[in-house]
């Protein structure tokens, strides 16, 4: 089951708002303690799934609706928190287990954004929506030493060690 | 944009690429903002115009460019065919980390010439 969005924007399939999901995405990363390279990574993965929409799912269609929803992913057991994401549209559906790179050592332009989204991201799944269209949903956690300890009181189910809650007076 | 003989620039109708004549066969083109989608064709359009000059080396400054996507790359790669094609040098300069690291993903870091400076590749 896909997690409810805590942000979700919509957006219409022309690039020229790529790189305002991106600047989105990568404040959103770093708040949720990221380093400054995860981040553009991140939103270097993001921009290319939206790219692979804009090229292929609506072939270049500058006016159809991409949805991006962001959630924060809480800690769990030993691994932190992490950010999840997911981009849907009304374009045609694929066969998830086509949806492949190229090879790397076939070197020509293009074809390289979904391995740019695998070897950014640690889980990757693209599925068919309900209705119409496809969703993607793409997941990440903090390396453990860039995990700022005010995460913690962010998330919900963190039980915290020491209250922090300034006095009333 | 055209290239002269001798030393000039010149910037596209929106700015975003500016193209130096250096004389000698020697043209800089250098993006001025983020190489992604909507802005790739503009840069693709600047080295094809570049090479079509018949030069001996092409040199993309990257220097301004803080982001780019695997459109730029695709970019770069069809200039890199290009210029080994017509025995054009085509040199990268001045790559962000964060732009270096889009071609350490996609492993194309060795398959360019990727220099710290215009002035040292020159």
């Amino acid at each position: 089951m896909n997690p409810i969005p805590h942000i979700q924007i919509q957006l219409v399939s022309d690039p020229t708002y790529l790189c305002g999901v991106r600047e989105m995405v990568a404040s959103i990363a770093r708040r949720l303690g990221f380093d400054d390279m995860d981040c553009s990574k991140i939103s270097l993965a993001i921009d290319e799934a939206l790219c692979n929409v804009i090229r292929h799912g609506y072939n270049k269609a500058f006016d159809r609706p991409i949805w991006v929803g962001i959630t924060p992913m809480p800690p769990e057991g030993e691994s932190p928190g992490g950010i999840i994401i997911v981009i849907e549209d009304e374009a045609k559906r694929v066969d998830p287990g086509k949806v492949v790179g190229r090879k790397l050592d076939d070197i020509k332009p293009g074809g390289l954004g979904v391995h740019i989204i695998r070897e950014v991201m640690d889980e990757v799944r693209y599925e068919p929506r309900e209705r119409v269209g496809m969703r993607l949903v793409m997941s990440k956690r903090v390396v453990r030493e860039q995990e700022p300890p005010r995460l913690r009181d962010h998330l919900p189910g963190f039980i915290r060690t020491k209250d922090t809650t300034p006095n009333r007076v | 944009m055209m290239v002269g003989g001798e030393k000039s620039v010149m910037a596209d109708n929106e700015g975003f690429i500016q193209m130096r004549d250096e004389g000698g066969g020697i043209v800089v083109i250098t993006p001025t903002a983020d190489v992604d989608m909507s802005r790739s064709p503009e840069l693709r359009t600047a080295i094809q115009q570049a090479m079509g000059r018949n030069i001996n080396k092409l040199i993309v400054n990257l220097d301004e460019v803080g982001y780019m996507d695997s459109s730029g790359l695709a970019t770069l790669v069809e200039a890199m065919r290009t210029a080994k094609a017509s025995n054009t040098q085509l040199v990268l300069t001045a790559m962000h980390p964060k732009v270096r690291a889009i071609f350490d993903i996609a492993r194309l870091d060795s398959f360019f010439t990727i220099i710290d400076t215009v002035e040292q590749a020159i």
